[in-house]
């Protein structure tokens, strides 16, 4: 069975759980053997063109030691074998199209959103 | 009379679910920072903050262990910004929506926090200086 998580909103909890939830759930998914593959849209289009790590969280005396590194997990991710997509026109929307796309994510355009969800047996919408 | 230095802050949501909980706490220090004495509600699933029993825990996915994932807690949260306002004599108090609690089984909380219900929200906002709420969404 293949699975396409589609990731539409960032930064969701990513300060508290020091990654980005779904992106770590299909990095462990994939780690049992899962079939999977990313979508990034909508807010989610901001993880295929970040260019540094999360800064860590002060508050009072406490000052968080992990931050997020999602430019690392994405690497992870695609180096697992998960294939990583990003829709160009959410991109373009947001004026990021011409930032330089994180190695191994690739295009998909609106239209071409029928064949990536034709091709998965599964698609879950987080 | 409303006291000029104190803000009354409501919010509703729970830990690690969404960014505002960050946001909110980023608050807190921010008005601790500015001098004011602060007052908390917690409401719904925000009575999960102080819970005392929240656990760090490694991560495989991260390659790290307890210690090294260093995992964020929000009572531990709490209890820095209790520590930040009594260095600076501010008062800093929090209380837990009683019925929330119960409704969640968190009746555990850290030290500094307490039970309550909607008249100490009314207490705490009639004698501050303003209120904010930050309900879920």
């Amino acid at each position: 069975m293949k699975v396409l998580q589609v990731i539409d909103q960032a930064f969701r909890t990513t300060v508290e759980e020091q990654d980005d939830t779904i992106l770590w759930l299909t990095r462990s998914m994939r780690g049992a053997g899962g079939d999977l593959q990313v979508l990034l849209s909508g807010h989610g289009v901001h993880y295929a063109v970040l260019s540094q790590r999360q800064p860590p969280l002060e508050l009072g005396n406490w000052k968080q030691s992990q931050p997020a590194e999602l430019l690392r997990d994405l690497t992870d991710l695609t180096e697992s074998g998960v294939p990583i997509f990003v829709v160009r026109e959410d991109l373009e929307e947001r004026g990021l199209a011409n930032l330089p796309l994180q190695a191994g994510v690739e295009l998909v355009s609106q239209t071409g959103l029928v064949d990536l969800y034709q091709q998965a047996d599964q698609i879950w919408q987080w | 009379m409303n006291n000029p230095k104190t803000l009354t802050f409501a919010f509703m949501d729970p830990p690690f679910e969404s960014e505002r909980t960050v946001t909110f706490f980023r608050l807190l220090d921010a008005a601790l920072e500015r001098g004011a004495s602060l007052r908390v509600f917690a409401y719904e699933g925000a009575v999960a903050l102080a819970f005392a029993r929240q656990s760090p825990h490694g991560n495989a996915v991260h390659g790290r262990d307890a210690a090294e994932e260093d995992h964020p807690l929000t009572r531990e949260w709490i209890r820095a910004l209790q520590e930040k306002a009594a260095a600076k004599t501010l008062s800093f108090e929090w209380i837990n929506c009683g019925l929330c609690v119960d409704e969640r089984g968190v009746n555990e909380v850290i030290d500094g926090c307490g039970r309550g219900g909607p008249p100490d929200l009314w207490r705490y906002a009639s004698d501050a200086f303003n209120t904010l709420t930050i309900g879920t969404r």
